[in-house]
């Protein structure tokens, strides 16, 4: 469902993704690890067509996001790391605007809004501005409205960042269901390994622009022989603290699009 | 197309919510009108110019859809920050139409700041040569805030936050207003400032509104109106390659 062949992404001299290459298989929960700074959200910033390769190969659902990127743009939904929602509309609006963007029909949008907003509990809240919700209700809000338009392919990045346990559960919860109720792919990016234990059923692990390794839970951690996944995640990257890299990494990134030429 | 009227009919819900800005931006329009208009009149009078008032409504109109309109347009980056645009960014629609039903927005939205500061300059004492022109007038307007809204969105596509704002404001948005002729006659300028105006495509949209007006027009309606439409094809057509480029 998503193939990426030696993916590299370079900022000036700074190469974020350094040949990148993995497989998702349909219907498949697929964790996608790393430090801060390893070049997780540019990967995906990739496959979503948000930015251009370097060079390498990308292919959604069998379309490549530089030549169709329309065709790509269908196949997936996406839930950012940051919020992505219009906080000046309603719960109702956002859902519809998304819906128009995506060209469903009125009939099906309206059924499925109701549907996604039920799901998400969130149906009595529809008509209330997003701008009064907390971060969890604004994290299902979007987990609804990625899935809209019926995605072959679901991106997290860090879904669960910064909600109490009682959110995270519920939103694994409905990412599970979806999953294997229509068999949506399911490609997420986490800092909490026990939910990557949990939830994924093979995991990669990026460090430096690089796949260090790649499996199920269980192949990693016989692979460091250790006991949990966290400690196999630090056995592969070190124990360092990756606050010196990470802002470097966030200077050139920000250098290179302040003021493009 | 129900692309560029959804995202039109964002742009307009999100003005029309915000009730402190739809009054805060009249605020400014009146008093340059009070104090200006009022405070010139009588030495314009004197020189033998006429009624200022009516010299200066259509400027302020331009005015006020100029400062709107490039904010509309530079928004952007608000929707940047919060993120919406990721959202619009990733749908599968062209570009083009996500910054032009945007725009679109943006240019309604100017339009009526525009039509209330006509509407506020009547209670001035402001009143049309014909009550027809108010028609080709909100034409005009609608060209002027286009052009501007594009203007924004252009320049909002190659700036990361609002740190360059003031930049913009005082070396760009400033310098097109006051040297657009909206205060001051364009005849028997120094040469200097008379070319710099003749280059300011505002210049074309005040002196356009001027004719439709008051009946009163330097370059002649049919200048104006061309080099209005041509300036706002450009300026979308810019605004509309720069926002295609934008990776978030």
């Amino acid at each position: 469902m998503i193939k990426v062949e030696n993916l590299i992404k370079k900022y000036g001299e700074f190469t974020a993704v350094n040949g990148v290459s993995f497989e998702v298989e349909k219907g498949e929960i697929f964790g996608f690890l790393g430090p801060n700074g390893a070049g997780k959200t540019t990967t995906i910033k990739m496959l979503t067509t948000l930015t251009r390769p370097t060079s390498g190969h990308v292919h959604l659902n069998g379309f490549d996001p530089i030549n169709c990127p329309s065709d790509a743009r269908k196949s997936f939904g996406i839930v950012f790391q940051d919020p992505s929602l219009d906080d000046e509309l309603t719960v109702w609006e956002n859902m519809e605007f998304h819906g128009v963007l995506y060209s469903i029909p009125k009939k099906e949008r309206r059924r499925r809004v109701q549907e996604l907003l039920t799901f998400v509990e969130l149906w009595d809240r529809k008509n209330d501005l997003v701008k009064t919700f907390s971060g969890g209700m604004k994290r299902r809000l979007e987990i609804a409205r990625g899935l809209l338009h019926h995605p072959k392919i679901f991106f997290l990045d860090e879904p669960t960042l910064g909600l109490d346990p009682q959110t995270r559960n519920h939103i694994w919860e409905y990412i599970k269901d979806m999953s294997q109720q229509e068999g949506t792919t399911i490609f997420f990016t986490t800092h909490y390994m026990e939910e990557a234990e949990k939830m994924a059923d093979r995991i990669a692990i990026i460090d430096h622009g690089r796949i260090v390794a790649q499996g199920t839970p269980w192949d990693l951690k016989k692979l460091t022989d250790t006991r949990s996944l966290e400690e196999a995640f630090l056995s592969l990257t070190g124990k360092e603290l990756r606050a010196e890299s990470a802002s470097a990494a966030d200077n050139m990134r920000l250098r290179s699009r302040v003021w493009r030429r | 197309m129900p692309t560029i009227y959804i995202l039109w009919l964002r742009q307009l819900k999100r003005y029309l919510r915000s009730t402190p800005r739809l009054i805060g931006s009249l605020g400014q329009p009146v008093l340059f009108l009070v104090a200006l208009g009022f405070g010139f009149g009588p030495i314009y009078q004197k020189a033998g110019g006429g009624n200022y008032l009516q010299f200066l409504a259509p400027g302020i109109i331009g005015m006020a859809i100029l400062f709107m309109a490039v904010f509309m347009g530079i928004e952007l980056i608000w929707d940047r920050q919060f993120g919406f645009l990721k959202e619009t960014m990733v749908a599968p629609v062209p570009r083009w139409q996500i910054m032009f039903g945007r725009t679109m927005g943006g240019a309604t939205v100017a339009t009526m700041q525009g039509v209330a500061v006509l509407l506020i300059s009547f209670s001035a004492g402001f009143r049309p040569d014909t009550w027809l022109g108010i028609v080709p007038a909100v034409g005009l307007m609608f060209l002027i805030a286009l052009m501007f809204t594009a203007l924004g969105t252009a320049i909002a596509s190659k700036m990361q936050d609002m740190h360059g704002f003031q930049l913009i404001m005082n070396f760009l948005i400033m310098p097109i207003f006051f040297l657009s002729g909206a205060l001051f006659p364009l005849d028997n300028l120094p040469s200097a400032i008379g070319t710099i105006t003749r280059f300011n495509p505002m210049s074309y949209g005040v002196d356009g509104l001027r004719w439709a007006l008051i009946n009163s027009s330097h370059f002649g309606p049919l200048q104006d109106f061309a080099v209005l439409t041509g300036a706002t094809v450009v300026f979308v057509g810019i605004g509309s390659y720069l926002f295609s480029k934008i990776e978030v």
